[in-house]
């Protein structure tokens, strides 16, 4: 008898999930946002960070004026991130220039640098950059510092003795840089919460406003049922997008996965279960798709870009906004990601914020269920 | 024991506590085609929805098979088949997705009820790769018809099934109706339409959340105490206001193309003088083109006759 019953319950479980899939699958715009936002968003992002490092305006300003410096900015010429202008300046002209705009970086060759270079086996280059744009100022840094270092490096070859050239580096405006790290972590953050939440959130709010839960209910079926289905297709769909995501920002935008891709990926499938179940207890709490998408858009989509250290370094928030910044389940998502793509860092450094996550997500799916309505309002 | 029973069931709505059924009791008797007929927002819908355990009652108790619509709601919903008055398939769902769906939430299959909906479903057939959502209005009534017999319930509670639905495919529709109720299904059926009253069973009569009356239509229609005549004349208008004040008259209302003007029986005249009567009143009164016959009553001369004896009753009691 309990057999029959199971398979009975499998049965409908099966005829459930594949009317979600009809649903979703018959629904061209939603899908077309479904997959056409991430990667949009992940284009937009990228491109928005390539462009800017191409053809950039610099000032070189040489006190010195000798070999040294001169063929170092031969280099920076020769590549095509920066359009130099040499030209001496003060530091106060440098910072108008910022103001203005006209330029994003600032090279100064101090007085006798070929000299104490060339005698002192040291030299310093200061290199000044307007951090207003935290990204764009990282990313010019890092070039120049480059072609710093190749030409460090062959100088080294030639001479017994290194040289050293340190670039003396300064961010202006926002000195710690705070917030430029690499945005697909952020991005995947970001999409997997709007089209977990916002498409579950709509969908049994649906079913209330088009009558269809009204026959649901005078039906044996069991609410855990219907939230489990309805979760699935869009747990799958979510999970190609962490996919489309992860290859655009390899293959595309050469950003790499350095940790393991499968824990990154059963981290998402948390995440996305999290995001899911706030979705589902938004549309249960709510009667018509209209307020379900407001409240998914104004009161998931501006806590998640706001705190989850994406946008705005949670660091610099007052307390309180800290405090509560740790109920968004995107920053522990986001901290997770990046450790896992950029850093590189194992389970065994991440087993804290997995636990939250873990401990969101079941808690979120507890409350769906348990205010799941066996009757109408 | 009747398969539905209803007993001092009231519900009101909202803060003002406005009431919607006001102490309903009614029994359905076993393979019964039971009508609930009354006008929009009568409480027809409050009382399906109570049945149907989708709502509870603010007091009174009631009935579904032996299991209360409270305490054993989801024996209810096991042995059920509910059709509610809105159309609630999946419009981007086919005809046949549609089906093998609602099949499969009660745990049954097409194959399974084949029998049961065959005559219903072999007119939609055609269409079974079409999106319920393109289906003509009366197509969805009998798709939504199959997916609450799917299966195979032992009540059938039908909201309002004929409402928005062309003549043709009203008639059609009890004509299913009644083919089902050869294969023991208990149907409870509502609908404001008065003409649809005598293809039921019974019928109860409610209005303003309360049953006027509960009753086969032949018993109902029998116990109506006037003379009724149907009255014609080219000024409407004041046809209906020069009868309403001819004495004697218990009402006067329009009816169709004709005025009703229900008389008191009493033994002294003899019809043809009745009629005599009437016409010279009329005549005395400016309308000579008068044409008047007696005709018989039906559900709704009865219902409006119930409706004003029990406003009368309201009135009195306040």
């Amino acid at each position: 008898m309990k057999s029959i019953s199971r398979q009975f319950s499998n049965q409908q479980f099966f005829s459930f999930v594949r009317k979600e899939f009809y649903h979703v699958m018959r629904d061209r715009k939603t899908l077309l946002i479904l997959f056409g936002m991430p990667v949009a968003q992940i284009l937009i992002f990228g491109f928005a960070l390539t462009n800017e490092v191409k053809n950039t305006r610099i000032v070189v300003s040489d006190y010195a004026n000798d070999p040294a410096s001169r063929r170092i900015t031969e280099r920076m010429a020769a590549s095509n991130y920066f359009d130099i202008e040499r030209r001496l300046v003060s530091h106060r002209e440098i910072e108008s220039a910022f103001k203005e705009g006209t330029i994003k970086l600032a090279l100064i060759f101090p007085a006798q640098f070929n000299e104490s270079l060339s005698h002192g086996n040291s030299a310093q280059i200061q290199l000044i950059t307007d951090a207003s744009d935290p990204n764009t100022a990282n990313t010019l840094v890092n070039y120049a510092s480059s072609i710093i270092r190749d030409y460090q490096a062959e100088l080294n070859m030639l001479h017994s003795v290194p040289y050293s050239i340190i670039p003396e580096v300064r961010m202006l405006y926002n000195p710690q840089l705070k917030g430029a790290h690499s945005f697909v972590p952020g991005v995947m953050s970001l999409i997997l919460m709007l089209v977990c939440v916002m498409m579950t959130a709509i969908s049994i709010v649906k079913e209330k406003e088009t009558g269809t839960m009204e026959i649901l209910l005078v039906s044996p079926f069991k609410p855990m049922l219907v939230i489990v289905s309805k979760t699935i297709p869009y747990l799958i769909l979510s999970l190609i997008n962490v996919v489309s995501i992860l290859l655009l920002s390899v293959f595309l935008l050469d950003v790499p996965v350095n940790g393991s891709i499968l824990l990154l990926f059963a981290e998402s499938t948390l995440y996305i279960t999290a995001c899911l179940s706030l979705g589902i207890f938004i549309s249960i709490k709510t009667a018509t798709q209209q307020a379900a998408m407001t409240i998914s858009l104004m009161g998931m989509l501006l806590p998640t870009v706001m705190f989850s250290g994406f946008m705005f370094p949670i660091e610099n928030m007052p307390v309180p906004l800290q405090v509560l910044s740790n109920i968004v389940p995107a920053k522990w998502y986001y901290i997770i990601v990046k450790s896992i793509m950029i850093k590189g860092t194992g389970l065994a450094l991440l087993w804290k914020e997995t636990l939250i996550l873990m401990a969101m997500a079941i808690f979120l799916l507890t409350i769906s269920l348990k205010s799941f309505k066996t009757r109408l309002e | 024991m009747e398969p539905v029973i209803l007993h001092s069931i009231t519900k009101t709505y909202g803060k003002e506590k406005k009431l919607a059924v006001d102490k309903v009791s009614f029994a359905v008797k076993q393979g019964e085609l039971f009508g609930l007929i009354g006008p929009d927002g009568a409480g027809k819908t409050s009382i399906f929805r109570i049945l149907t355990t989708l709502m509870l009652a603010d007091s009174g108790s009631a009935t579904v098979e032996g299991f209360d619509v409270v305490k054993d709601f989801k024996e209810i919903r096991n042995c059920i088949g509910y059709m509610p008055g809105r159309f609630s398939l999946y419009q981007d769902l086919t005809v046949e997705e549609n089906l093998k769906f609602f099949a499969t939430v009660f745990g049954s299959s097409i194959r399974e009820n084949y029998s049961l909906i065959h005559d219903i479903y072999v007119q939609i057939e055609p269409f079974k790769s079409r999106r319920a959502g393109k289906l003509s209005g009366g197509m969805k009534q009998k798709l939504a018809l199959c997916c609450a017999l799917i299966h195979k319930p032992s009540v059938l509670f039908l909201d309002e099934p004929t409402t928005g639905v062309d003549p043709v495919s009203r008639k059609e529709f009890w004509q299913m109706l009644k083919q089902l109720k050869q294969q023991n299904i208990t149907i409870i059926v509502s609908t404001p339409y008065m003409d649809e009253a005598t293809l039921c069973d019974r019928i109860a009569l409610i209005q303003n959340g309360s049953i006027l009356s509960v009753d086969t239509p032949e018993a109902i229609v029998s116990s109506y105490p006037d003379l009724l005549y149907a009255v014609k004349a080219e000024n409407y208008y004041r046809l209906i206001t020069e009868l309403g004040r001819y004495p004697g008259a218990s009402a006067a209302y329009a009816f169709g193309e004709h005025v009703h003007l229900a008389l008191k029986r009493d033994k002294g005249h003899l019809q043809e003088a009745k009629k005599e009567k009437i016409l010279s009143y009329l005549a005395g009164a400016g309308i000579k083109d008068a044409t008047l016959k007696e005709t018989k009553p039906t559900i709704e001369d009865c219902f409006i006759r119930l409706l004003s004896r029990n406003e009368y009753e309201r009135e009195t009691r306040q």
